[in-house]
């Protein structure tokens, strides 16, 4: 995990007492509200519906087990005990007093946390794969290029102030892609070229939000010196020809099919022959240090365990269940990959009490090197667990409430905050998610139904992701009446799709029976090995139309 | 006397005044005192200016400063105009200036200038901000340096933090 050197130190220090600065001239009026707004914003900050909403960063998604107990303590002397994990693999606190802000960011800095771009137009957390350097077929570990992009777009001068808020996500595993570049601003696929150097496809213009898009290729392969003048090159186009006049069309998204993708990349190419010989072009050295930040945790040396484990799963089923949900392989023998669900049916999916918080800690420390990853499905990540471990693990996260064995499953839902606490909100979606999980509350129905991504947002704005869930939800507001509109086939996976939607919205109450009928059709349609997403491709919208509306 | 704060927060009177581009079918109005002129317009005039090195050019944020290149240094004052402090692309067009154009005189942020882009504007390469009336000069001088260095390579640096530690 990457620890903070002198100047890092140095650099969140004088950030702290920045935004005192700032906060102590909003507070006595200095500074206008639509001043201070970005000022705030790029420390996470909004102002919400019931309180400010403090959003802070979790740099690709990792935490030490230090950070877990210092953000428990923060949530309980300064929030109501309990924090949420969203889907940018950040944590929110939805109940800070603006005044306390500056302490919070000085107690995060502490254990070398900040909150710096976690909202606001300019460049945000970048995001990777939460199997990161434990999974065996990546192609490098993505984390070294996430920090070295981390520091590049901290206080980027030039960048502070871009048309819209802009999303860089990296993915290094060959056949899977659980970072969903494919949905962001700039996806950074890492690939090797004939010659077996290491580099990385560049998508730009995914996205999600009122115009969904996926994001095409602008460079199939850019060795891995030049990621960030090449970065820099698609920014600084961006920043100068991206729109300003109206928002909903600021995205880069929208200047890449303006200017076509290929137009887009000419554009950059031109920009970057001119800086991609700068000093900012990335050093061997460079490389090297960030990547000995990330090296393999003290591993040892211990086989793989499946005559114990096949015995502990038949005298046990539900301990069975969660191996075959929850557990994944690892590239160590005798080690294995575990993530802990936070989607108990009744809780917000995401939310997590203070001393959850300290128990996931304590369980990190004793199972997984005091190390844990959060995903942006909301859920936690022991990386680095040993098999034969498994079973007392499991028996201690049970009564915590991390072992619904629902991973990947309909109930495993991606959900916002929604109208609950966001005042951007059309709808609320927390409660969406809780009858729909009631409804399916049979595990074996459940796994039978197999893998089902059910992605809730509260409104365009799409933090739930549900264009790209297989079946997404959008609160939507019929004069004044909460309304639910529902799209089919989307994917943030490799197979990258937007949803299609599906017809007229429907009132809340409707929506388990609404779902029920969707996944009736397609358990009627389905063949033996065909998932949810196979027959919808397959079959088409009109069954599940008919169905559905009849 | 208005003012106009230097790269290091010291506050200077200002003796140049900004010339408004003139309505349409209206021609510009030449001051006989320090101006700043809209770029394309003195690019199209270039002669009637020979001499006069009171005279120079603001760039409003759409504007693109390749249209100088090669003259850049003909100039004594180049202005970058922010028309609201949220419109970002000023940044580029001042590290543009210095480090594609080589641009090497006065270059200084106009409109919508508040204390907190100060920082911002320092490593892009102005020297010069003529603050909105309704702020207060004398705070520029912390507002320009919460940070004593950055991470990434700039108009102000060319090292990025990841090279100096390598040494």
């Amino acid at each position: 995990m990457y620890v903070y050197d002198e100047h890092d130190r140095q650099i969140a220090a004088e950030r702290v007492e920045q935004f005192r600065d700032q906060t102590r001239r909003a507070l006595a009026g200095e500074l206008a509200e639509e001043e201070f707004l970005p000022l705030r914003l790029q420390n996470g900050l909004y102002v919400q519906r019931l309180a400010p909403m403090l959003r802070i960063a979790v740099p690709y998604g990792m935490l030490s087990s230090k950070q877990l107990r210092a953000l428990a303590r923060i949530t309980r002397d300064y929030d109501k005990g309990y924090a949420h994990f969203t889907t940018r693999q950040n944590v929110q606190l939805n109940w800070p007093a603006l005044e306390d802000v500056p302490d919070i960011l000085a107690e995060l800095a502490e254990v070398e946390m900040h909150a710096n771009q976690t909202s606001g137009n300019c460049i945000r957390n970048t995001t990777t794969d939460q199997f990161s350097g434990a999974q065996d077929d990546e192609i490098a570990d993505p984390r070294p290029y996430c920090e070295i992009i981390r520091q590049w777009s901290t206080f980027h001068p030039e960048f502070a102030f871009l048309p819209r808020k802009f999303k860089v996500a990296v993915n290094a595993s060959e056949h899977s892609d659980r970072a969903a570049i494919q949905v962001h601003d700039i996806g950074l696929q890492l690939v090797r070229d004939n010659n077996g150097e290491l580099g990385f496809r560049v998508h730009v213009g995914g996205g999600l939000g009122r115009t969904p898009m996926v994001g095409p290729v602008i460079r199939e392969f850019l060795p891995e010196k030049d990621l960030l003048t090449y970065l820099e090159a698609v920014l600084r186009v961006y920043n100068r020809y991206g729109r300003r006049d109206n928002k909903f069309k600021a995205r880069i998204k929208i200047l890449v099919k303006a200017l076509t993708p290929q137009g887009f990349a000419e554009k950059v190419e031109a920009e970057w022959a001119h800086i991609k010989d700068s000093p900012t072009q990335l050093t061997q050295d460079a490389i090297e240090k960030f990547k000995t930040y990330f090296t393999e945790p003290a591993y040892e040396q211990v086989p793989d365990v499946k005559e114990t484990l096949a015995t502990q799963r038949f005298e046990n089923r539900a301990f069975d269940q969660w191996i075959a949900h929850n557990v994944d392989a690892h590239k160590k023998p005798g080690y294995a990959i575990v993530t802990l669900t936070m989607k108990k049916t009744g809780t917000p999916p995401g939310d997590v009490t203070d001393r959850q918080l300290e128990q996931i800690a304590d369980v990190a420390d004793q199972y997984s090197f005091g190390e844990v990853r959060v995903t942006h499905q909301q859920n936690v990540v022991l990386a680095d667990v040993r098999q034969d471990k498994l079973f007392e693990l499991w028996e201690a996260i049970t009564p915590m409430g991390f072992a619904t064995a629902n991973l990947n499953t309909l109930t495993d839902v991606i959900c916002c905050p929604g109208g609950d606490y966001c005042s951007l909100a059309n709808a609320k979606s927390i409660p969406v998610a809780e009858a729909i999980q009631r409804k399916f509350d049979d595990l074996d129905y459940l796994y039978d139904i197999g893998d089902v991504d059910l992605n809730i947002s509260g409104c365009m704005n799409a933090c739930g992701h549900h264009h790209v869930g297989h079946i997404g939800v959008l609160g939507v507001d019929k004069k004044g009446q909460e309304f639910y509109q529902i799209s089919l086939g989307g994917s943030s996976h490799h197979d990258a799709a937007i949803g299609k939607i599906l017809g007229p919205s429907f009132a809340r109450e409707d929506m388990p029976d609404v779902v029920k009928k969707i996944i009736d059709v397609y358990v009627d349609n389905r063949t033996q090995e065909e998932a949810f997403l196979d027959t919808y491709r397959r079959i088409g919208i009109d069954p599940f139309k008919e169905r559905v509306y009849a | 006397m208005p003012e106009v704060i230097t790269h290091d927060g010291a506050i200077l009177n200002d003796e140049w005044i900004v010339v408004e581009r003139p309505a349409e079918g209206e021609s510009l109005d030449i001051p006989s005192r320090p101006a700043l002129i809209p770029a394309d317009l003195w690019l199209a005039g270039k002669e009637h200016f020979l001499g006069r090195q009171d005279i120079g050019v603001w760039f409003d944020s759409h504007q693109e400063p390749e249209m100088l290149e090669g003259l850049v240094n003909e100039l004594s004052v180049i202005a970058v105009n922010f028309p609201k402090f949220a419109d970002g692309r000023g940044y580029s067009i001042a590290r543009l200036l210095r480090e594609r154009l080589g641009y090497e005189n006065e270059l200084r942020a106009i409109g919508d200038v508040l204390l907190d882009q100060l920082q911002f504007m320092k490593r892009c390469g102005f020297d010069r901000f003529v603050l909105r009336a309704d702020k207060n000069a004398e705070e520029a001088a912390r507002c320009l340096n919460f940070f004593t260095q950055g991470y990434q390579a700039a108009t102000d640096t060319d090292i990025p933090l990841f090279r100096r530690r390598a040494s």
